[in-house]
Formats: structure tokens, sequence, C-alpha cells
């Protein structure tokens, strides 16, 4: 990493606990619909779906509060999307910190066994 | 694996009160670290120094020091990439890191678990990236082995 490349405010969205939007089955499955699908209705999703139209906008609206997803509103509905940058920043956070600690690991290994 | 914790283990050849020193004591901490700490680790008190990584050496560090059980566990609060010297993190939720020593064949086996980062605010410090070449459908099947802890 480099100082350049730390900082970035996307939509706002600062202070949204990204990685508790994900930890939910019924949000990822969710993701995963949206991501690998394209845009959808609360409709088309709730046909596709055990889950009721309220339940599903419920679980898009924290996606949405963490900035994970967006609707637009087309005629009469609002079309569900994801948005690609934070989901992609919060599993690059998680790698970051991650290979911060297999460096410190390293340092460690060394230091106690020279 | 969850979004939550990380949780990374090494195979250190040396004795169990070496790794143990080289956990909490201060100095010795620092030393492979990277950071020159002001004072001792202490149970309950916190612990600062400064970083002395090339590139990060104008930042602080400050440790909550947690648990100090001789031998076994060490554990720790604090702010994790907390890469930006104007930022104020002390309103931000802390994760909490703890390492713990067991026998193994092959010396001693350190485990070390970051964890509480569902509650963490990312977007201010997380590095920001473009979607890869990979496009939606693998950018997604990553996520789904990520969050569910399917091997990568």
């Amino acid at each position: 990493m480099t100082p350049a490349a730390t900082s970035r405010q996307v939509g706002g969205h600062h202070t949204a606990p990204i990685f508790a939007a994900l930890g939910d089955e019924t949000r990822l499955a969710l993701m995963l619909r949206l991501g690998s699908g394209g845009p959808h209705s609360i409709a088309q999703l709730a046909a596709e779906s055990p889950l009721t139209r309220q339940a599903i906008t419920k679980h898009l609206e924290v996606l949405g509060a963490a900035g994970l997803v967006r609707s637009d509103r087309r005629g009469r509905e609002r079309i569900w999307n994801v948005q690609p940058d934070r989901l992609d920043e919060a599993r690059q956070f998680l790698a970051e910190v991650s290979r911060q600690w297999d460096a410190a690991l390293g340092r460690l290994k060394h230091f106690v066994e020279e | 694996m969850t979004t939550d914790r990380i949780e990374k283990s090494v195979v250190l050849k040396a004795s169990r009160s070496q790794v143990w020193r080289a956990l909490t004591s201060a100095d010795q901490f620092g030393a492979w670290f990277g950071a020159k700490m002001n004072g001792p680790f202490v149970a309950g008190m916190r612990a600062t120094g400064r970083i002395t990584i090339p590139d990060y050496d104008h930042l602080n560090l400050e440790l909550l020091i947690d648990r100090i059980e001789p031998e076994s566990l060490f554990s720790y609060r604090w702010h994790p990439y907390a890469v930006e010297a104007d930022v104020d993190y002390s309103s931000e939720p802390m994760t909490l890191v703890e390492f713990h020593l067991a026998d193994d064949p092959g010396g001693i086996k350190l485990t070390v678990i970051e964890s509480g980062f569902d509650q963490i605010p990312i977007a201010r410090r997380a590095t920001a990236y473009r979607m890869n070449d990979g496009g939606w459908a693998g950018q997604m099947q990553n996520i789904a082995r990520y969050v569910t802890g399917l091997p990568q």
C-alpha cells in the first residue's frame, strides 16, 4: 500500500458497517443474484425467492445503507443494482490487513529464530 | 473465515519463553513489529510508541493491552490499519488482537486472531480499487468463498 492509495470516500457511506451488512446469508444471496444476474426489481427478486417483498426490501436497504447496492426509480418500480467499488474495497481491506500480518509474522519468525 | 476476523498461524523454531518474550517485552515486540515503544506492556494499560517501518515512521502506535497470561495468551485492542496521521481514530471501534501459544512438534505454534472488523468503518481507510478483469461473476465467487470460509 502507499499513502496515496489509502483514502477515499465513496458515496458518503464512510461509517457504514459494510462487513456486518455482508455477514448474512440472505443478503449475500441477494448480492450474488444482483451481481451475476444484473439489475432486478423487488418483484423480480421476490419471484425467485421464498422471501416476501417486504423482507427483500428490508435486506436491500441494509445493503444500501452500507453502500453495497443502489436503487434507481424506473417508472413505478425501484431497480436494484450492485455498487462494485464498495464491495471490492471491503474485500481488499481485509486482504491488506491479512497481508500486513503475514509480513509481521515473517519478521517475528526471523526475530526469534535467528 | 468470516468477514469479522483474520486468523494466522506460524510455527516458530524457538522455545515457549523466547516466543513469549518476543511478544510481551515491549522492546522485543517493537523490534519485529517495527515500532519504538515508550514503556512496558501492562494488562489494562495503554502502550504507546512510534512506527519505525520506512514510509510509516510518521505514525504513532497505540495498543490497549488486554490480557497477559504468561506463556499462553497475549492480547490487545487497537485501531487496525490506522495509516493516516491526520485522522483521529479514537471514536472508532477497535479490533482485538490475540496471540495464542501452543506446543508443536516443530517448536511453538503461534496463532494470531484479529477480530471485530464487522463494526469498523472502512471506506475512509480502505484502499480504493477498481473492478478487476474477472468481472462480476468471478468477483462474486470470490466474495462467496470469502464470507463462507471455503478454500480460495
